[in-house]
Parts: C-alpha cells; sequence; structure tokens
C-alpha cells in the first residue's frame, strides 16, 4: 500500500441514525493520515453525527467505520457543546492535566513532566499565569483556549474539533486556528466541523460537503464549487424524509 | 450557669452524651465529603431518596433480630443498594431518567418498609427506626460508624478524580472510555453506607440532613471542593455538637435538634456566607450601583 491509500480513518458505506431515522446516509471514503479536513453543510446535515459516529459514541447503524491503531493520546474529541458545567469549582491547571487521562487514569499519580506539559499547553494557547483561575471566572473565548491547551496535552493522532470556533471573537478564532494548523503540520490527522467557507477554503486543504449524504469529498477548491453548495443547499430545504421511507433502506 | 456547664459538663459527666459525640465526629467525616459530591454531582434528592429507601431493609433486620445494630445495618445496606442498583439498571435500559427511577423505587421500598414496621411491631419502634436515638448509640453501634467512616475516606481518596471529572465533564471521559458508571456506583454504595451509619443516631428520615445540609452551607464559604468537603466535616461537627447540648438541656430529641441546628447553619451561610451568599451578591451590586 502506497503511503497516499493509507487512511486514518476508513468510511465504508456508514449509516448513522437516531431512532431509526439516519442523519447520515451510506457515506464511504477515508481521512488520511495526516490530513486536515473540514467538514461543511448545510445545518442538521449529519456532520455532528459523523463526528460522534468516528469518536465511538454512536454506533453505525449500517456500514463498517476503520480506525488506524492510534497509540500516544489516541483519539481527541472536542464537541460543539461540550457538557461542561462552567460554575464547576475547578482551576484552569486542572482542566488542562485531564489532558493526561490516557496515562494517568484514575490511579496514577501526576508527575512533574507531566504538569510541565499542562504548563506548556497552557502558555501556547496564551494563558499563561491564568493556572490558578477558577474556569468558572474565564470568558467564552478564554474557556475555548483552556480546552484546547487540554487537547495539546492530549497529543493525539487523530483530533477531531465539532465548531471549535463560532461563538468566539475573531482574535481567538485567528490563534486557534494557528494552534489547528499547526498540528497538521506536525503530521496529525484533523478533522474539524465549521462555518465559515472563507476560512476553509483559505486553511483547509480538503473538504468534506455533507447533506445527510456525502455531497463531495476531495480537495477543498473542487468541492467547494457552486453546482456542490446549491445541490447541498437543495437537499437541506427538501423535506426530511419520514422513518418509514428510511426504513425500507436495505440495511 | 457557667460556660463549662453550658458546653462541657453533659458530656463530661455522661457517658451517653460522650459516645454521641464521638459517634457524630465520625458521621460529619465520612458526610461532609459525601455531601459535597452530592451537591456537585446534583443528586442532593438522590441522597434524600436512598436515606428513605434503606428502611424496608432496616425494617426486616430489627423483625428478624429485634435492636440489633449489625442485622439492620446489613438490612439497610442491602435495600439500598437494591434501590441503587435498580435504578440504575433502569436508567441504562430505558429512556426513564435517573432521577424517575430513583423516585420509583424508592417509593416502593419506603412504603414497604412502613408495612413491615406497623405489621409486626409498635409505632414506638417504627419512631425509633424514622427518627433514632442518639441518646442510645452504644459501643457496637459506634464501632459500626467508626468503621464507616474510615472506609468512605479511604474509599473516596480512591475514586475521587474519576469522580470529579466524571461529574466536569463527562463526555470527555466516555470517549476515553472512563467507565464513569463503575465509579458512579461505587459512590452510590458509599452514600448508602453512610446512611445506614447515620441512621443509628439520627433515624432514615433525619440521616440525610447531616450529609446535605453543611454540603449546601459549606458551598458559600470556600471555592475549591476538597475545601468544601472539609468545610462541610466541619459544619457537620458543630452542628451535632450544639445540636446535642440543646437536646440536653432543653430535653429535646436529639435526632431534629441536631439537623435543625445544621439548617440554621445553612440559611445563616445563605445569607452572609463569604461567597455568593445573598449578602455578598446583593451587597457588592449596591457598591457598582453606588459608583
Amino acid at each position: 500500500m502506497s503511503a497516499f491509500s493509507e487512511g486514518s480513518v476508513v468510511l465504508r458505506d456508514i449509516t448513522l441514525a437516531y431512532d431509526g431515522c439516519p442523519a447520515v446516509h451510506r457515506v464511504n471514503g477515508s481521512f488520511m493520515r495526516g490530513s486536515l479536513t473540514a467538514i461543511v453543510g448545510p445545518n442538521g446535515s449529519g456532520k455532528t453525527t459523523l463526528l460522534k459516529g468516528i469518536v465511538g459514541l454512536l454506533q453505525p447503524a449500517d456500514g463498517r467505520i476503520e480506525r488506524a491503531r492510534f497509540g500516544r493520546g489516541g483519539i481527541a474529541y472536542l464537541p460543539q457543546h461540550a457538557e461542561i458545567e462552567r460554575g464547576f469549582p475547578i482551576s484552569v491547571l486542572d482542566t488542562v492535566l485531564l489532558g493526561h487521562w490516557g496515562r494517568i487514569g484514575w490511579a496514577r499519580g501526576v508527575t512533574g513532566e507531566l504538569r510541565e506539559a499542562a504548563q506548556q499547553a497552557i502558555a501556547a494557547v496564551g494563558l499563561e499565569g491564568f493556572e490558578r483561575q477558577p474556569i468558572a471566572t474565564l470568558s467564552a473565548g478564554q474557556f475555548q483556549r483552556v480546552l484546547f491547551a487540554r487537547l495539546i496535552v492530549q497529543n493525539a493522532e487523530l483530533i477531531l474539533l465539532d465548531e471549535p470556533l463560532s461563538a468566539i471573537d475573531w482574535r481567538t478564532a485567528e490563534d486557534l486556528l494557528r494552534l489547528i494548523i499547526g498540528w497538521h503540520r506536525a503530521g496529525c490527522t484533523v478533522v474539524a466541523v465549521l462555518h465559515d467557507l472563507d476560512q476553509v477554503g483559505a486553511y483547509f486543504p480538503d473538504t468534506l460537503l455533507l447533506a445527510r449524504e456525502c455531497i463531495a469529498w476531495g480537495p477543498t477548491r473542487e468541492v467547494l464549487v457552486p453546482p456542490n453548495l446549491r445541490r447541498a443547499r437543495q437537499m437541506a430545504d427538501a423535506r426530511p424524509a419520514k422513518a418509514e421511507d428510511w426504513q425500507r433502506v436495505p440495511a | 450557669m457557667t460556660l463549662y456547664d453550658l458546653a462541657f459538663h453533659p458530656f463530661a459527666e455522661f457517658g451517653f452524651m460522650r459516645r454521641a459525640l464521638v459517634g457524630c465526629l465520625a458521621l460529619a467525616l465520612g458526610c461532609g465529603p459525601i455531601g459535597t459530591i452530592l451537591v456537585i454531582r446534583r443528586m442532593s434528592l438522590m441522597g434524600d431518596a436512598l436515606s428513605h429507601a434503606v428502611l424496608p431493609g432496616v425494617a426486616l433486620g430489627f423483625i428478624l433480630a429485634g435492636l440489633s445494630v449489625p442485622a439492620m445495618s446489613f438490612g439497610g445496606v442491602a435495600a439500598g443498594m437494591t434501590v441503587a442498583l435498580l435504578s440504575g439498571l433502569v436508567t441504562r435500559l430505558t429512556p426513564l431518567r435517573e432521577d424517575a427511577s430513583f423516585a420509583a423505587f424508592y417509593l416502593i421500598s419506603l412504603a414497604l418498609g412502613v408495612m413491615l414496621v406497623s405489621a409486626r411491631g409498635s409505632s414506638i419502634d417504627l419512631l425509633h427506626l424514622l427518627f433514632g436515638s442518639i441518646l442510645a448509640v452504644d459501643n457496637t453501634a459506634l464501632l459500626l460508624i467508626g468503621a464507616i467512616a474510615t472506609l468512605s475516606l479511604l474509599a473516596l481518596a480512591v475514586i475521587y478524580r474519576p469522580l470529579v471529572a466524571d461529574c466536569f465533564d463527562p463526555g470527555f471521559l466516555r470517549t476515553l472510555g472512563g467507565r464513569g458508571e463503575l465509579f458512579h456506583t461505587l459512590f452510590l454504595a458509599l452514600v448508602v453506607l453512610n446512611l445506614v451509619a447515620g441512621f443509628q443516631a439520627l433515624g432514615t428520615l433525619m440521616a440525610v440532613g447531616l450529609m446535605m445540609l453543611p454540603a449546601a452551607a459549606a458551598r458559600f464559604w470556600v471555592r475549591e471542593l476538597w475545601l468544601q468537603g472539609a468545610a462541610s466535616g466541619a459544619l457537620a461537627l458543630a452542628s451535632a455538637f450544639v445540636g446535642l447540648l440543646l437536646s440536653y438541656h432543653l430535653d429535646l430529641p436529639s435526632g431534629p435538634a441536631i439537623i435543625l441546628v445544621a439548617g440554621l447553619v445553612y440559611l445563616a451561610s445563605l445569607l452572609f456566607g463569604p461567597r455568593d451568599s445573598l449578602r455578598a451578591r446583593y451587597f457588592r451590586r449596591g457598591q457598582l450601583a453606588a459608583q
């Protein structure tokens, strides 16, 4: 096998469904090792669902998801709305240290080395000096920076981000985008759900355009062309299929 | 009446008061941190439900062996764990949420318990089981309470990190295969154990009071979680000390006296505590408006 065909995550005809209603329908393709892919598409097009499937939080109703063997930090996943209670009495440093979970689990102690790594990550996201601050005192943008620091500490080979740049100011978005590109340069496979097509066009080499089905998947400039975007919009505008219709699809 | 007469003489004079105080110290050590984690995991009412759920087991132990501490405790733990595990199972297998399935099982359990006691015992027995009698805590009960407090603190030290992490960001732990369920169940077992420790002294109705009220009050004093646990234990002990004295001097039932003092401590913290209390919020807003 050539290096090119080596997929980090391969989707084989996968369907992901909630209560028999597919949110992602028969998608084929692969995220290449070391690729930087944006997933775009209208609301309700299955972008978040696809990420959940890749992480393993949702089992495919049909088809198969093949993941390469990930050493190091495994898969890192940043959900769109983390179920995090922002008022929780925990410091920035402790939050970032959780990124070491794969190494320390519930029993092992945090060594000076691991603490050092967390402090460097906090500095890398521009929050030096905030280590002891409780997260309740942070702004939304600062908190997103903390979550990125935790991703750095996780040191995963596959990084999945669900709308990581929405609802934060442009300055923070720019800094975080720089981190994402840094991970790509370091050889990580990065998949991010995004809305801003200009951002995607400028920074993301590959794009998956999703509208429940895969509309197009490949180099960004070939994917984000008017006919594809029109088709995605039409699919989104079309009345959502009834559950019974979908259940007739051969399983 | 001197301060010595008021605060120390009852303990110096009477063995049952000393045993009661030592029992409360052990209870406070276990219940403080456990209550804090119940509050932070938004399970305050689940603690209440579990405290009612232990009744049929206690009643069965009472019917079979009389006022025997080991029999009643064992029954209580068995009944409490059954309710906890069954509720967890229903939550996992059906769309019913944990609070609803807990409510269903604890109500069944409570009704069964009251039925058992009223069928086989007198109303005095029922009162004893529901409200406890801290002045009748004997050495066996004291050993049991002490053992449960020791076990609770050691177990909490072991499962503290996954418990807190699972509560702070459950999604994160799930993606890493963090087995939050297992630690959740272990924690529920600790809650049941501490409620059983508490029921000897305070009764099944009041046992949860020493767990929840100080924990809710501690939140208005300190920020860090571990400090909240410590403060909660200290407030529980202080409430027990004052409650016991009130009960002695004014001839009041000790369980409700202790819990009422804990309630007053909670109300005072809510109003005047240094963090997020009504005074802190209201006062600060006034200051800003004046500028």
